[in-house]
């Protein structure tokens, strides 16, 4: 019992919690008539589509600029990679490569101002990137009416001009990472192993780096900023950096997520997509100053787990699709839970 | 408002920094009334309209102002609290008046619980009011859609057909409020040159003004201020710290549920699901385009803002139209402006807090300050 007890002390109450649910979930789902296979594949793809979202969340905690609700801020930078693929009619991995290329400089280019503007605001952080990302989304609104793009399947048919709300990238680069390499285990479970593998090559590129001097250093600074200073380290700059980093991976995660999704979605589309990443990382155990890849890996299989199990499990069982409420709930209460455990912490 | 100097001289600079918003938009304004080719008549008859209809649930944000707890994301509780009671007193058929006033009674508890929650949090996140209590407002809204459209008809009798969704529980929607549409709009019905005046809900938005006043005065309103300062010298000079954020919290969400009953009688019809969701930025966004920043706002910046932000609101798709010849621009416009305004006004006030914070320490240090 003691065991058990300092177990899920050390683990945290709500991912024990969330874990068991889960666990039910993928049990009951035989008795209920919801194929298994078609589950696990389910959670598979979504986990892979996510992952590198939720993997940008771990920049900014490290370096102490607290949870990234900016993070629509990186999707931007990632849409304009991707609509400009499009517009350059590349298809196939040419064009996700092109999509990827055209995205990074933009990501760095955002992330470098949206961190600048962070160091003003040391300790209002959270609140200043929601509204950030919010006012960016409704600026590039304008922008995607206005904008010279001028490829047919992307713009209003009749006017000629002026993005479509949902692009489909189908004929371009649809599903390029998702089907390479991928192994069909059954009819309803295929592995989308080519995108698990660029999620698994991201989260070691991000663990490499911290592991490198500056990457050491961007933890020290978020981990005791005093201490940070007094070793001589360029504060302000370590946070910027860090901010490009988790700028430039939402950048390359909205992609993934298009490629798999397969369609491109601009204007309000990008409005909360942040709340799910920063939900998903939290559930994985992270706190608001602490994010390692495993509570990324975890937080992202749990979450998206969830969400790919409640709409048919709980449906069929209750007759009701609860599934949006649910969310609405796990993944808030999830937020506020880290959200007021820090500052007991921070307060002793 | 300081307009004046140390030496009690006026000062441009100082005018222009502390109003540069409410300046900015006056601009904006004066160039896009002309290109949107309204009326002054109609636009006076909209401003009149638009301030009855939101004044109330903008000066709900005032008490936790004072309180230093910033802005009240989680007044969008008061707002679930208020369409509650007005759902219940639409299924009741109880019209007019009498229909709004027990709305109000029916949301009263219900906000002042949740009022008392949010209070609760806020007090375990101190420092990061604003963040919490805007996921709280989602996280709420989610115990909402489980009230509302799992438990309403079955938990909760509804009798009426046309709230339930047809599969038998559940409210529908969008709910029609036609009993109680206008009824304290209309009550004193009064009309100046063919524009109709709102004069009832004026009068309840101007004794809720007085009530302000007042209670700035009151030994409450004394603590909050203290509180709003330093939380420790209050704390040391015996004030109930903790419990006096709570109150401040629940009058507010108290306040803001009546606001939102006031601004459904004046649409007329209510969106279950997503009338509450706008109150909290509409609101907010409106007291800080009138000049109000996180640690201070008064009565006036309520009304200069409402005018201000609904004068936009209103012009902007017009003048995206004749501008551009699309009148989706304007739309985006004015939401890009809402959340910007937002933005700007949260990295000022965090910026000044910081600039401040480096000077303290540096003093403390002995160095130049």
């Amino acid at each position: 019992m003691g065991k058990l007890g300092s177990f899920v002390d050390h683990v945290g109450w709500p991912r024990v919690i969330i874990a068991v649910f889960l666990l039910l979930l993928f049990v009951a789902a035989p008795f209920v008539e919801v194929r298994l296979d078609a589950s696990i594949g389910d959670t598979l793809v979504r986990f892979g589509m996510n992952g590198v979202l939720v993997l940008a969340m771990v920049p900014m905690i490290q370096s102490g600029c607290g949870l990234n609700f900016g993070l629509p801020l990186g999707i931007i930078a990632g849409l304009l990679g991707a609509v400009t693929s499009l517009e350059l009619n590349l298809t196939g991995l040419a064009g996700f490569a092109a999509a990827l290329a055209i995205a990074v400089p933009f990501g760095l280019l955002f992330g470098w101002a949206y961190g600048r503007l962070l160091n003003k605001v040391k300790g209002g952080e959270m609140m200043i990137a929601t509204y950030v990302g919010f006012s960016s989304v409704a600026f590039m609104c304008m922008m995607w009416l206005l904008l010279p793009y001028r490829n047919p399947t992307m713009v209003w048919g009749y006017a000629g001009k002026g993005l479509r709300t949902t692009i489909s990238v189908q004929e371009y680069w649809g599903g390029v990472l998702s089907d390479l390499l991928g192994i069909r285990v059954t009819d309803f479970l295929s592995v989308p192993t080519g995108m698990l593998l660029f999620v698994g090559l991201m989260c070691l590129l991000v663990w490499a780096f911290f592991h490198t001097k500056t990457g050491t250093a961007m933890t020290a600074v978020g981990t005791n900023p005093d201490f940070a200073r007094a070793s001589g380290i360029d504060i302000d700059r370590m946070r910027t950096l860090s901010v490009m980093m988790s700028t430039t991976l939402g950048a390359v995660g909205i992609i993934v997520y298009q490629q798999s999704f397969g369609f491109i979605q601009l204007y309000m589309g990008p409005f909360f997509m942040a709340f799910p990443s920063v939900a998903a990382i939290l559930i994985g155990g992270a706190s608001v100053h602490k994010a390692t890849l495993t509570n990324v890996l975890i937080g992202t299989f749990l979450f998206q787990g969830i969400l790919t199990m409640t709409p048919s499990v709980i449906n069929s069982m209750l007759q009701t699709d609860m599934s949006e409420v649910i969310r609405i709930i796990v993944s808030n209460g999830m937020i506020l839970y880290a959200l007021t455990r820090v500052t007991r912490v921070n307060s002793k | 408002m300081k307009k004046t100097g140390l030496d009690g001289t006026f000062r441009l600079d100082r005018f222009l920094l502390t109003n540069l918003v409410p300046l900015l938009f006056i601009g904006l304004s004066a160039v896009a009334i002309p290109i949107s080719q309204f009326s002054g008549a109609y636009l006076v008859q909209e401003m009149m309209i638009r301030l009855a209809r939101n004044s109330f649930l903008v000066l709900s944000l005032l008490i936790p102002i004072i309180a230093g707890m910033g802005l009240n994301f989680g007044m969008v509780l008061g707002a679930m609290a208020g369409q509650i009671g007005l759902i219940l007193i639409t299924d009741w058929m109880i019209l007019g008046l009498p229909g709004l006033t027990l709305a109000a009674l029916i949301a009263t508890p219900i906000a002042m619980v949740l009022g008392w929650m949010c209070g609760a949090i806020l007090n375990r996140a101190k420092g990061r009011e604003m963040v919490t209590s805007y996921i709280l407002g989602f996280f709420i809204n989610g115990l909402y859609q489980l009230v509302v459209l799992y438990g309403f008809g079955k938990v909760v009798p509804i009798k009426s057909a046309d709230l339930v969704l047809s599969r038998g529980f559940g409210v529908r929607n969008a709910v029609n409020l036609l009993g109680i549409r206008n009824c304290l709009d209309n009550l004193i019905p009064l009309s100046i040159q063919g524009i109709r005046v709102p004069l009832g809900t004026f009068l309840v938005i101007g004794l809720f003004c007085l009530f302000i006043v007042w209670f700035r005065r009151t030994k409450l309103g004394q603590d909050m201020r203290a509180v709003g300062q330093d939380m420790d010298v209050a704390r040391s000079a015996g004030i109930p710290v903790e419990r006096t954020r709570i109150v401040s919290i629940v009058i507010s969400t108290v306040l803001a549920a009546y606001g939102q009953i006031i601004f459904l009688q004046n649409i007329g019809t209510m969106n279950t699901y997503n009338s509450h969701e706008q109150a909290g930025m509409f609101a907010i966004a409106a007291l800080l385009v009138g000049g109000a920043s996180v640690a201070r706002a008064t009565l006036p910046n309520v009304f200069v803002g409402v005018i201000l932000f609904h004068l936009m609101f209103v012009v902007s798709p017009m003048a995206g139209k004749y501008l551009i010849g699309e009148a989706q621009l304007g739309e985006y416009f004015r939401v890009f402006v809402s959340y910007g305004i937002i933005a700007v006004s949260l990295v000022l006030y965090e910026w000044r807090r910081a600039r401040d914070r480096a000077y303290a320490r540096r003093s403390l240090r002995g160095g130049e300050v």
